[in-house]
């Protein structure tokens, strides 16, 4: 289960649009056992594509250091689909960093946002309900 | 030299779930070298068979990704930093 505070969750979508056609993406932190987003860090698509994303390297430092003095840690990365459904892809599964982590999808294909969150373990996905808070 | 190294989630439970450890080395190529000998389990996942970083992992020192100095010869200095990140990518 994914803990979302709204605000984030329009975070999320709204750093996706912003990179639109290409792919958006960036990072999450929180409390990884409970599932619980606590700050989420939009970074930069340095592959600058439609069909791949890759988080900067630099900002995920920066993002790591963040979290680690605020008592919580990098929990999860989200990024959108601008042509497919809101599912993890061959390489998202391929490439998952860790098992640990939730998997965050925003799909942009059609006028609606669609988001959905997974776990990815050993390439098997489940995908797991978010639960928006209110803050 | 001593070194400490900041592992990633992913990382810690081959070093018994530290967050930080403490290796040495000149160079992050003997740092990472140092790091998996002391840490088998780490094996495969920072280095290649052939002894080049893994692709699906960043290395810094200090605010510097290796790849842009020089990569597995960077020099590392007393007081610095290296930290170890996964690669965040896909499709």
């Amino acid at each position: 289960m994914l803990l979302l505070p709204c605000g984030l969750y329009t975070d999320i979508v709204a750093h996706c649009l912003g990179g639109f056609p290409d792919e958006g993406c960036g990072l999450l932190a929180g409390n990884v056992a409970g599932g619980q987003v606590v700050a989420c860090y939009p970074t930069q698509n340095m592959a600058a594509s439609a069909r791949l994303y890759a988080v900067d390297p630099k900002a995920h430092l920066q993002a790591d250091r963040d979290a680690e003095a605020r008592g919580i840690e990098i929990m999860g990365v989200f990024h959108s689909h601008t042509h497919t459904d809101a599912y993890p892809s061959p390489t998202d599964v391929a490439q998952a960093p860790d098992p640990d982590w939730h998997y965050v999808l925003v799909s942009l294909r059609d006028t609606h946002p669609v988001v959905r969150s997974y776990r990815i373990v050993q390439e098997h996905v489940v995908e797991e309900p978010i639960v928006l808070q209110a803050r | 030299m001593p070194v400490e190294v900041r592992l990633p989630t992913v990382l810690r439970s081959a070093a018994g779930g530290n967050a930080t450890v403490s290796t040495s080395g000149a160079t992050i190529g003997e740092v990472l070298r140092n790091l998996v000998g002391a840490y088998p389990g780490m094996s495969g996942q920072v280095l290649t068979e052939d002894g080049s970083l893994h692709r699906f992992v960043n290395v810094y020192v200090n605010d510097d990704d290796v790849r842009y100095l020089q990569q597995l010869d960077t020099v590392v200095g007393e007081g610095d930093e290296v930290s170890i990140l996964p690669a965040v990518a896909g499709g």
